[in-house]
């Protein structure tokens, strides 16, 4: 296992190499950062002292290995426009889009997954044809019209939720979270569930697709010829069976989540990452998008890290070896 | 006289397709005694295994059992709630299946998956039905059997596996085993182990055995009495040496000439002739007249009957006389 362990953590090293090169490439090689920086019309002394002052006057790959240096140090530069860390900036504002993209999958996963089976386990039943149809529209309607339509009814007719913006945080480790008071939570509400529409939809076919395949298994009729309760079936049997591809998806989705929630983030001015990421194109601010880029392949490496170790716990098959 | 054990009467399993009624089981009815093996054996689609599905209330949808009765310890189990039912599954009726590597859950532990069997019927708390699978494992031989509570089914051979099934299905000491193919997966070595051990299983705890196989060399040599199926009907029944020496229906008669293990060395080994019809248009009279060298008209309009004997079978023309 520790070996496993240790293999994952090279690779995802290697993994954030890549990535680093990409990005690094992408947007600190392609375009001038000089014709963002100064004004068309300084002189060239100021212009040549800005080149040598950023290095950018170095061949390529020095330049890269300079910006691999800082990064390691966990310098990510400082933004254009706002004149801080960029680390210091994503920081501030990522908390707010993790306990919002959290939230999102934790609602898809508790409502879709049981939804889910119930519709693979009694797929003829109503209901089921209803949860099913339900979650095509899930799939099919535009995030940004949901989260319209939310605020629309919530916020505006039935004045139940507000409509927008992050509310009261309550400090813990220095850091503001929404969660843990009513208030926050109520604030919460509106863009926890646009976001997690899709999702759900998601997870709940995932699952019912899965179950119905199970249900029909030989370790399905041989649990039946025990005797066990189908209620006991679908809780120790199915739902460990199925969980591997779910784990799956919802490390994708929470990882993609925390990336792209900007949609959301943007209709309910939520102040998060997505947020500020929109923000710094429209200003090309460079630093702030490459420092975001790299901290979400860091993230999305994280968590397939964390998934892959999830699957060793769920399939006793991945971790040791066949014995006959 | 006490009631048998298992009373089966006329039993039909029907399944409802698109392309029309699929008559699996049609009209079976045969009785088993306490701690007695019965042979059910027939080719695919002969509906021994949808038999057993039946007996044990297991059928996938849209298989229904159309008819007849089977009364079991002398209770009706036909139109019987599923909640009864469950109650009787695993604790009255077992049945073991024909591949243990998809039996078994590949992500739970033994102990886990046989706690779960256990705890289906009461059975206390985790640690009584751990002690209680620990001595089923025992039984079935498995050594080191406390310790291999905490194994996953893959760390197991296929052979130690299927003895694990064995296990979880003779947890409850049942008054009847449904075995379907249990060896067809497994080692020829392997089979003649267990095989000798669910017979000795069975004695040992008076537990009546419904063996169901394609293979009449493996239920010979297991079973006390046999019936043969043909499309989802008897042709033949009768004790294990009345119908392997005299054989009285031609198909079983075919059955046994093309078992490799009977025939002469060097001789090329005899086929029956033809395939089996479709279960959506089975011939009238008798089902296995188109293929049927003795084949009369009478054959091919009549379904043959059978009286009272202890072998019997569904033929007109018989191919010995029965005793």
């Amino acid at each position: 296992m520790l070996g496993y362990i240790i293999q994952r953590l090279i690779q995802s090293a290697f993994v954030m190499l890549a990535m680093s090169a990409l990005v690094f490439l992408g947007v600190y090689a392609i375009g001038n950062p000089i014709d963002v920086l100064i004004s068309p019309d300084a002189t060239q002394d100021i212009r040549e002292a800005t080149i040598r002052h950023y290095g950018l006057d170095q061949p390529l790959w020095r330049q890269y290995l300079a910006f691999l240096g800082r990064l390691l140090q966990g310098d990510l530069g400082r933004s254009f426009v706002l004149n801080i860390p960029v680390l210091h900036l994503v920081l501030s504002r990522l908390p707010a889009t993790l306990e919002l993209a959290l939230t999102s999958v934790l609602i898809g996963a508790f409502i879709g997954i049981p939804l889910g089976i119930y519709a693979g386990y009694r797929p003829e039943s109503p209901v089921s044809k209803a949860i099913m149809a339900a979650s095509v529209l899930g799939f099919s309607v535009p995030t940004f019209w949901v989260g319209l339509i939310l605020i629309l009814t919530f916020a505006v007719n039935l004045d139940w939720l507000p409509a927008g913006d992050r509310g009261p945080t309550v400090e813990v480790f220095g850091v503001g979270w929404s969660f843990l008071t009513w208030e926050g939570l109520r604030f919460m509400a509106l863009p926890a569930l646009n976001l997690s529409l899709f999702k759900l939809a998601m997870l709940i076919r995932l699952s019912r697709a899965g179950t119905r395949e199970i249900m029909l298994s030989d370790t399905v009729k041989f649990a039946r010829a025990a005797g066990l309760t189908d209620f006991t079936i679908l809780r120790r049997h199915v739902l460990r069976l199925i969980s591997i591809p779910l784990v799956t998806v919802f490390g994708l989705e929470f990882g993609s989540t925390l990336a792209f929630a900007v949609v959301t983030e943007t209709i309910f001015s939520w102040p998060g990452v997505g947020k500020l990421i929109i923000d710094s194109i429209t200003s090309l601010d460079r630093p702030v998008m490459v420092g975001y880029l790299i901290l979400v392949a860091f993230l999305f490496v994280t968590i397939n890290l964390v998934v892959d170790l999830t699957y060793a716990v769920l399939d006793p098959r991945l971790r040791r070896g066949r014995r006959v | 006289m006490t009631a048998a054990l298992l009373q089966v009467r006329d039993l039909r399993t029907h399944f409802e397709t698109r392309a029309g009624t699929i008559k699996a089981v049609d009209g079976i009815s045969f009785t088993l005694e306490r701690g007695e093996i019965l042979g059910l054996v027939g080719e695919s689609g002969s509906g021994k295994s949808v038999t057993g599905f039946s007996l044990i209330g297991l059928l996938d949808a849209p298989g229904r059992i159309a008819g007849g009765s089977v009364m079991f310890r002398g209770q009706e189990l036909v139109g019987l709630r599923q909640a009864e039912m469950r109650k009787l599954r695993g604790k009255r009726i077992a049945m073991i299946f024909q591949d243990p590597a998809a039996t078994l859950n590949p992500v739970l532990t033994i102990g886990q998956q046989m706690a779960m069997a256990v705890q289906a019927h009461g059975g206390g708390g985790e640690g009584a039905a751990l002690a209680l699978a620990a001595r089923s494992l025992v039984r079935v031989g498995i050594p080191d059997a406390a310790a291999r509570l905490n194994a996953y089914p893959h760390e197991f051979s296929g052979g130690m596996r299927q003895r694990v099934a064995i296990a979880i299905a003779l947890l409850h000491e049942p008054e009847l085993i449904i075995a379907d193919e249990p060896t067809t997966a497994l080692d020829v070595s392997i089979q003649a182990q267990i095989l000798a051990e669910m017979k000795t299983l069975a004695q040992e705890s008076g537990t009546a055995l419904i063996w169901i196989s394609h293979d009449l060399a493996i239920v010979s040599s297991l079973a006390d009495r046999v019936i043969v199926l043909y499309l989802g009907r008897i042709v033949e029944y009768g004790s294990v040496s009345d119908v392997l020496r005299a054989p009285l229906h031609p198909y079983t008669r075919g059955l046994l000439d093309s078992l490799p293990a009977l025939a002469a060395p060097g001789q090329k080994l005899t086929q029956i002739p033809g395939s089996t019809p479709s279960p959506l248009n089975v011939p009238p009279g008798c089902p296995f007249a188109p293929r049927c060298s003795h084949a009369t008209d009478l054959c091919r309009s009549e379904p043959p009957r059978v009286g009272d004997q202890r072998h019997g079978a569904f033929c007109h023309h018989p191919l010995s006389v029965a005793p």
